[in-house]
């Protein structure tokens, strides 16, 4: 079992390595700016390290159970009103595989980005002046990243939370003289944020309600207390409680209705895309949801509520993948459609199939993110319009986003298959779930997202590798261009090692992290359900029917991309009106940004609520604030006339107040 | 009785510093030497330091003693006092030694005094009886005169000094009239008992009621013309006026002594005297302090705003904190569960360290952005966000923490005394508390502004601060930070001396 300075460590060395790029190597080392990836990877590297230890070591004899240490306290500890904040690691198998696969990922997408950052900057102005910048941000991203993960105590996870929150605001505005960029990066931070509240109002309610807690001698904010106390509570306290961190799960994992800021995230750098919004952060959700399963499964209506959302997610965001064309964008409905996926497995009650679809999407899905960013590399577009017959150049690239794009679709045997499976296996069976029927309903949508999931995730491999080259940047008409990038060329060229390695570093997981982790089978080293045993469940029994219809599904999938975009056998054009129609309305994402932005925010809020609060707030708040404020100069000018300096009167002034004070005693009397 | 080895051993801190302070004046014969000075008074302290902690052990161990046929009484209050005083004047002589530059030749005589001050401070928060507390408080009073009237070639500090002598001897005068009545109503002097078994007030007052002269109504002009003398020290409405007279005209380090050390011993004396000797009586104090403590952070807030001069501002803010001390006052003398007391006096006692960080922080940092211009004035402070970095770091974080911003030790600190307010019953105190907070935010942060939004009106060039000054900033900005983040520590601690209090 790791010692507990070294499970803070997990934490602080990132952190270190953050912290020495932004304070040290950039004020004062100019000249070693170019090693500021180094650093990060150092630390990040170091941090994996640790976490693959504490995985083995949760492996042994299960929870690490630290004790959590004191911070502060209000209150007399125990009464009604007093209540303890301790800070803590919670180190057990569920957290330990969740830091290693942050830890793991972010280093190998930091390696990524030396070659990949390395272009980006040195074309802006020569220099390596994004380095220590890029490379701060993201240790410090990883380090936040791991102190949610490892967080003992609901407010310290919050906390976290919240910083996650913030480096994934200055990541998506990296390039934040770019207007895209910085109202994408304003657009995450206020939509996730709409979803914190939520998560607020549920610690606050459960603060409202510790008495429930401090009965049963434990501290309603330290995680395995709620886990404990989960059973007891009350019925209305699990609900609120529940429906308020899915709030912000939802917010952080981009579900329905708050998934809007996911596409337009991808403005900033490729291997933020990949690391943040495809492996980790976005999966901070879905972690939640499974860090308080226990509180969520003591209540059916946050459990279908989840299920629900979920499934409804992996749909909706699948059919808005259909019809982008903008490779990162696919990806990115396709990462919220995946962690629909997971939250549909948390809600028919299976946490541990989630973490393994989770724990396989993180490989898969930060490796096509990465070949995106090679491809970009070349061409200096994501518009798949203009690409075309890039494998014939960038054979590593192709290769390793067609082993990813064949994991994501499902194909046995590679690991998006087995996690994919093992989710329509518990949905059909709905042992767990809190009603079958809702079980059932979202089996089927499960399975329709899995249709549509194959079918674009080929239709992009095959506009982007496949068919002929259709200019790259040189085709893309100057206005649609981004300042910046306006200068490009494409180069046909294959990436640098530094970025061809991570690509098959994660291809080789994308191909076995299901199969070694969660074998059917003994493997001689890895024990049959590994991955399922290390999180204390039993793997749902494996169904030849099911995985034969769920692989069918898929390939019929494929066979349909293949058809319209490779051979153009098949053509939508047929349709007519309808799919003009339908068309439209997945290019406009079902009009969701224009009823925020315009219907809601714009007129609603601009026109009509924000012009009476700003009345309000110019006449009446302002007004009596400007009242109080000459009423206390002005009182406050009245009495230091009082203070004229003639000790006389200071006299005066100590006799009377002793006179006033006895005369009012004696009246009393 | 004679005197003991055990009494030198329980009086020993307070020994060691007159010792110090002596050999402190008396090396000002040989030497001129401020760095010896300095040396030897820090001395001085280390060891008064060294027995203070030794007696926390033995009290630890053996329980409260007494000390000189019960006048002194060594409890873990007392002693949390003692090591606020000694720490307070340690850190203002260490951030006076450029400063008292001015004084020479006569620095050591500056050092000594406020060594003799400390050790009646000291003594005081020990006091065990009436007459042992007068004369401890004039102990340190009389050399705090001298302090304020040290630069005699100006004439505020003269005026300071002489307005201060006035002041407390006529607060000494009523302080000793109250005492008069308490005395003839119960025939004792002891505030606390001790071995002798000699009757307490407390004691007395609630055997004999039937006996008590003019029935309670003696008691009750005895304690309120005591608080009437005590209210002087403690800058408290109507007895504050002296207040920003003197912080203006002193010299800054005397000031930071009187708003710090000063106050602290004295709320330790109040608290001890209210609570062991009129605790069980049936005048209702609470009422009495909350109105007071409401009064003087209103009026002291609201007279801060309109003032120009930092010291002078000062002056008025230390008369609002002695109102939100005067909460934790309030809410002691409350008539509660036992429990309750004590975290009354530990949100006092630990409001009293905070207090003083944020005190001395801003008082250095004054020292050294007004050392080369002596412009007191707050239009002076402009652009010492560049010229000054860390004494205007250390200013704003020192008034933020006044404030009672985040991640301060001021904002714990008022935590815990509204708490305790809440939990006496005083809801509308806690809530006077926080409006006068929002007040207060006015005139703090405004400095704030002014420092690093505006720009300087002539001199722009860099103010440069001494290693002394810069060591006492970096210290007491670290420990309102640090006490802030971590105020469990120290809350033990005050807890603990608290508790010594209440059994």
């Amino acid at each position: 079992m790791l010692p507990e300075a070294a499970a803070w460590l997990i934490i602080g060395l990132p952190l270190l390595a953050g912290v020495f790029s932004i304070a040290v190597l950039r004020p004062w080392r100019r000249s070693l700016w170019r090693y500021a990836g180094h650093v990060g990877i150092a630390g990040t590297g170091a941090a994996f390290v640790l976490s693959l230890i504490a995985v083995n070591g949760a492996m042994g004899n299960g929870d690490a159970g630290y004790e959590p240490h004191a911070w502060f306290a209000v209150g007399a500890l125990g009464a009604q009103d007093g209540f303890e904040m301790t800070v803590g690691i919670f180190l057990d198998p569920l957290s330990a595989i969740m830091a290693a696969v942050v830890s793991g990922v972010s280093m190998v997408v930091q390696v990524f980005s030396l070659g990949y950052m390395r272009k980006e900057s040195d074309d802006a102005n020569g220099e390596w002046s994004d380095y220590p910048r890029y490379f701060t941000y993201m240790s410090l991203f990883t380090a936040s990243m791991l102190g949610l993960v490892l967080a003992y105590n609901l407010i310290q996870l919050f906390v976290f939370w919240e910083l996650v929150g913030l480096f994934s605001y200055l990541l998506i505005g990296f390039w934040y003289h770019r207007p895209a960029a910085a109202a994408a990066a304003k657009k995450a931070f206020i939509v996730t944020r709409i979803g914190d509240f939520g998560f607020m109002l549920g610690i606050l309610y459960l603060f409202l309600n510790r008495g429930e807690f401090t009965a049963l001698g434990l501290n309603p904010f330290e995680i395995p207390a709620i886990l404990d106390a989960a059973p007891m509570l009350s019925a209305g306290v699990a609900t609120w409680v529940a429906l308020g961190l899915f709030a912000g799960a939802a917010g952080k994992s981009a579900q329905f209705p708050l998934h809007t800021w996911l596409p337009d995230a991808m403005e900033g750098p490729t291997p933020v895309s990949s690391l943040i919004h495809a492996a980790t952060m976005v999966a901070a959700g879905v972690f939640l949801v499974a860090r308080l399963f226990g509180l969520f499964e003591e209540s059916a209506a946050a459990m279908n509520t989840v299920a629900i959302i979920g499934g409804f997610t992996a749909v909706f965001a699948a059919a808005m993948g259909l019809a982008a064309n903008d490779i990162k964008r696919v990806l990115a409905f396709s990462t919220v459609s995946q962690l629909g996926y997971m939250f549909l497995a948390l809600g028919v009650g299976a946490p541990g199939v989630a973490m393994f679809h989770l724990f396989n999407h993180a490989f898969f899905k930060c490796l096509l993110f990465l070949g995106a960013g090679s491809v970009h590399h070349s061409v200096h577009t994501f518009d798949m319009r203009y690409m075309g017959g890039i494998r014939r150049w960038m054979p590593i690239t192709y290769l390793t986003t067609l082993v990813g794009g064949l994991s994501l679709a499902g194909i046995f045997p590679l690991a998006g298959f087995w996690s994919k499976d093992e989710i329509l296996t518990t949905a059909w069976s709905g042992s767990h779930a809190a009603n079958s029927g809702v079980s059932q309903l979202v089996f089927w949508l499960a399975l329709a997202a899995a249709f549509m999931t194959a079918f674009y995730v080929f239709r992009l491999i095959i506009m982007a590798f496949h068919d002929d080259f259709r200019g790259g940047i040189d085709s893309v008409p100057h206005e649609e261009r981004i300042p910046d990038e306006a200068h490009h060329h494409v180069h046909r060229h294959e990436s640098p090692l530094v970025m061809k390695l991570p690509l098959l570093v994660l291809a080789v997981f994308a191909v076995g992290s299901g199969f070694v982790a969660n074998s059917l089978v003994d493997l001689g080293p890895v024990p049959a359900h590994w991955f399922s045993h290390l999180l204390h469940e039993d793997a749902p029994k494996f169904n030849i029917a099911i995985a034969l219809t769920s692989t069918l599904v898929a390939v019929a999938g494929i066979g349909l991309a293949v058809l319209v975009y490779g051979t153009r056998t098949v053509s939508f054009d047929g349709l007519g009106r309808l799919w003009r129609f339908v068309h439209r309305l997945l290019v406009q994402r079902f009009y969701m940004d224009a009823l925020y932005e315009d219907l809601i925010v714009r007129r609603a809020l601009y026109r009509g609520l924000f012009l009476v609060s700003d009345w309000f707030d110019r006449r009446i708040v302002d007004g009596v604030a400007d009242l109080a404020g000459w009423l206390g100069r002005n009182s406050g000018r009245a009495i230091a006339q009082l203070q004229t300096g003639h000790i006389q009167v200071y006299g005066v002034g100590v006799s009377m107040g002793a006179a006033v004070i006895l005369i009012f005693y004696l009246m009393q009397r | 009785m004679g005197i003991t080895a055990r009494d030198l051993f329980l009086i020993a801190p307070e020994l060691a510093l007159t010792v110090g302070a002596t050999v402190v004046v008396l090396s000002g014969l040989v030497s001129r030497q401020r760095q010896l000075t300095l040396v030897l008074a820090l001395l001085g302290l280390a060891v008064t330091f060294a027995f203070a902690i030794a007696l926390w052990d033995n009290v630890h161990a053996n329980g409260a003693q007494s000390a000189f046929n019960d006048s002194l009484i060594v409890d873990k209050f007392a002693l949390y006092i003692k090591f606020l005083v000694a720490g307070t004047a340690a850190l203002v002589l260490i951030a006076s030694s450029e400063y008292a530059e001015r004084f020479r030749p006569y620095g050591s005589e500056f050092t000594g005094l406020v060594l003799f001050s400390a050790a009646g401070l000291m003594l005081l928060a020990a006091a065990a009886d009436l007459i042992t507390i007068y004369v401890s408080l004039e102990l340190a009073t009389l050399p705090v005169v001298a302090l304020a009237a040290f630069v005699r070639t100006r004439i505020a500090p003269i005026e300071a000094g002489v307005k201060y002598l006035l002041l407390s001897a006529v607060s000494s005068a009523f302080l000793l009239y109250g005492f008069a009545f308490l005395y003839g109503a119960s025939g004792t002097m002891q505030v606390v008992g001790g071995s002798s078994g000699a009757p307490t007030i407390a004691q007395a007052l609630g055997e004999g009621s039937p006996d008590v002269p003019f029935g309670g109504l003696a008691i009750m002009a005895g304690a309120i013309l005591a608080t009437a003398g005590f209210g002087f020290k403690l800058s408290m409405v109507p007895f504050q006026m002296w207040t920003p007279d003197v912080y203006e005209g002193a010299p800054t380090p005397v000031g930071a002594f009187l708003a710090t050390a000063s106050k602290a011993a004295a709320f330790a004396v109040v608290l001890r005297l209210f609570y062991e000797a009129l605790g069980g009586s049936s005048a209702d104090w609470s009422t009495l302090f909350a109105a007071l403590a409401a009064i003087t952070m209103t009026i002291g807030n609201l007279v801060a705003i309109v003032q120009s001069n930092v010291k002078r501002l000062l002056g008025y803010s230390a008369i609002a904190h002695a109102g939100y001390l005067l909460i934790g006052v309030a809410a002691v003398t409350a008539h509660g569960q036992e429990t309750q007391d004590a975290a009354g006096i530990s949100s006092v006692l630990f409001y009293l360290a905070g207090y003083a960080a944020m005190t001395l922080a801003a008082f250095f940092a004054v020292i050294v952005l007004t050392q080369r211009s002596g412009d007191e004035r707050i239009e002076a402070m402009a652009g010492m966000g560049k010229r000054a970095p860390l004494a205007a770091l250390a200013l704003a974080v020192a008034l933020l923490g006044l404030t009672g911003i985040p991640p301060t030790v001021g904002f714990m600190g008022k935590l815990f005394l509204f708490n305790a307010a809440v939990n006496s019953g005083l809801v509308w105190l806690a809530v006077v508390g926080a409006v006068n907070s929002v007040v207060s935010a006015y005139y703090y942060v405004g400095i704030i502004r002014t420092m690093y939004l505006r720009e300087p009106a002539g001199d722009a060039s860099p103010v440069a601060a001494a290693f002394s000054g810069r060591l006492t900033l970096w210290i007491t900005v670290a420990a309102i930070l640090v006490l802030g983040f971590w105020p469990g520590g120290l809350l033990e601690v005050a807890r603990t001396a608290a508790s010594g209090l209440v059994s």
